[in-house]
Parts: C-alpha cells; sequence; structure tokens
C-alpha cells in the first residue's frame, strides 16, 4: 500500500503569511525525510507562487489564498490557487524575465524558480477566475541505494 | 533596513529573510538613501541572509537600473551557496559581482 497524506491551509492574501507559508509547507515535507537542499527549493517555489497570488492574483487585495500538499510515497505535490484575476496568456506568462509589473520591480523570475526548483509544473488559470499552480518534487531521489543498503 | 554610507557607496544588510514582505521595505529606504547620497556603488551583505527568491533579484535589478546610469556597481558579498545559486539561476551575476572573500 502507498504511503500518503494530506494537508491544506487557507490564510488571507497578506504579505506577511509568505513567511508563514513557507513555514508551514516546509515542516509537512518532514516526514519525507528531505535534504536541506530540497527544503530551500520548495521553500523557493511556494514563497513564488504564493506571492504572485498576493500581488498578481489579488494585487493586494485581501481574499484567501489556498494551498494542498499531498504526499504520495517519496512524492511531494503542492498547489497553490486564488481566486484571483487570472492570466490571459499562461504561456507568455511562464517565459522568464516576463512580468506584467515592472514597476514594482518584479523580476520575472517566479516561474522559472519553480521550474528550476521543482520537477514539475503545471499552470490552470482562467481569466476573472483564478489560478490554480500544481508543483511536484520526488523527494530523496540521490539516497536510494543508501537506503537499502543500510536496511 | 540596516545600512551603511561610506562616501558614495551604500552597503545594505540584508535580513533572513529576502521575500516580497521584506522586499518593499529596503526598496523604499534604499531608493532615498541612494537620492540623499549619490550612491555610485551598491554592496548587498548577504551576511544574515539563508533565504531569498525572485523578489531579492527585483530589489538588485531594481537599484542597479537606478546607477548604472551614472556608471555604477552593484556587488554580493557574504553570499552563502544557496544565494549564489539564487543569483546565478536568475542572470543577475551578469551585471552583479560576488565577492569571494576566501578566495586564495
Ligand atoms: N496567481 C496569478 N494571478 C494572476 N497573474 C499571475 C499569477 N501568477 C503569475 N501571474 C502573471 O505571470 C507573470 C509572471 O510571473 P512571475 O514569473 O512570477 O514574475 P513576476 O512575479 O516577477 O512578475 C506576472 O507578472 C503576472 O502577470
Ligand atoms: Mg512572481
Amino acid at each position: 500500500m502507498k504511503n500518503t497524506n494530506e494537508m491544506e491551509i487557507r490564510f488571507e492574501s497578506r504579505s506577511a503569511n509568505e513567511g508563514f507559508a513557507r513555514v508551514a509547507v516546509a515542516s509537512f515535507l518532514t516526514q519525507l525525510n528531505p535534504t536541506v537542499e530540497e527544503v530551500a527549493d520548495v521553500k523557493t517555489a511556494v514563497s513564488e507562487a504564493v506571492t504572485n497570488a498576493i500581488i498578481h492574483g489579488y494585487e493586494n487585495e485581501i481574499h484567501k489564498v489556498h494551498i494542498r500538499c499531498r504526499i504520495e510515497d517519496n512524492v511531494f505535490t503542492v498547489e497553490v490557487c486564488d481566486k484571483g484575476k487570472g492570466i490571459e496568456n499562461v504561456e507568455e506568462a511562464m517565459q522568464p524575465m516576463f512580468t506584467t509589473k515592472p514597476e514594482q520591480d518584479r523580476s520575472g523570475m517566479g516561474f522559472a524558480f519553480m521550474e528550476a526548483f521543482m520537477d514539475s509544473l503545471e499552470v490552470e488559470s482562467e481569466p476573472g477566475k483564478g489560478t490554480k499552480v500544481r508543483m511536484k518534487k520526488a523527494i530523496g531521489k540521490g539516497r536510494e541505494i543508501w537506503t537499502t543498503r543500510s536496511l | 533596513m540596516k545600512y551603511q554610507v561610506q562616501e558614495n557607496c551604500l552597503t545594505i544588510y540584508l535580513p533572513r529573510e529576502v521575500d516580497h514582505h521584506n522586499a518593499e521595505e529596503i526598496r523604499r529606504e534604499a531608493d532615498a538613501v541612494i537620492d540623499r547620497n549619490h550612491i555610485k556603488y551598491i554592496i548587498f551583505d548577504f551576511e544574515k541572509t539563508d533565504f531569498m527568491d525572485s523578489s531579492g533579484i527585483g530589489v538588485i535589478m531594481g537599484r542597479y537600473k537606478t546607477i548604472c546610469l551614472i556608471g555604477g556597481e552593484v556587488w554580493a558579498v557574504h553570499a552563502n551557496a544557496r544565494i549564489k545559486k539564487i543569483l546565478t539561476l536568475s542572470g543577475v551575476t551578469k551585471i552583479m559581482q560576488i565577492y569571494e572573500e576566501d578566495a586564495v
């Protein structure tokens, strides 16, 4: 049987909650015994998605951001959802350096970081309805041989 | 924001976490200091920093845009391995030098 676990959190789209979201997801991830590097990768990706929900999705209005995490054996899945303004052209938005808010010093590297630090990234978005970002990462890929031997 | 000004050089001592939440204050205060002191060189000191996302990259790029008009430069010091990875991946190292203190 598969080892599975799930958690969900819902919080207001205040920038102070960006740190909270990173820590909450990282502490749920702990049960997979991740490396320091893997924790940092997931924290960066979550930070990017949550920041996007706050500044682009809700454009600094206060509404709810929803995070869902799932563990299936060693695969960690995290979804970040907002019911904000949505993305007109997802493909264009995902290009490195593309940003619709250059005046706010956005670098346009958010999606590029999510892609670089996670194994997969899927974005579902509808203008006026909101955005869902789903990311997956296999934890402990490099440790398999070592673990088997030590048993 | 913790900082120090020596002539036309501004050192910004970045906080433990540089995310969108903390970046706002750094952006606002740095711009005021740059304007007031005719800053040409900016050193981002990562001594205390263990987390940074793309909001931090935006802060560096934005400040560089201001000072490059007068031939200024941006530097990074005390960056740990993780921060160096973020800087390199973002491409910001094309405009910013990373100072290697332990280089022999
Ligand atoms: N949750 C979201 N809701 C609406 N638009 C979004 C969302 N996430 C991303 N975007 C759009 O995609 C663009 C690129 O995002 P990203 O790569 O994180 O760069 P940045 O946040 O620096 O602009 C944003 O500028 C924005 O237009
Ligand atoms: Mg972003």
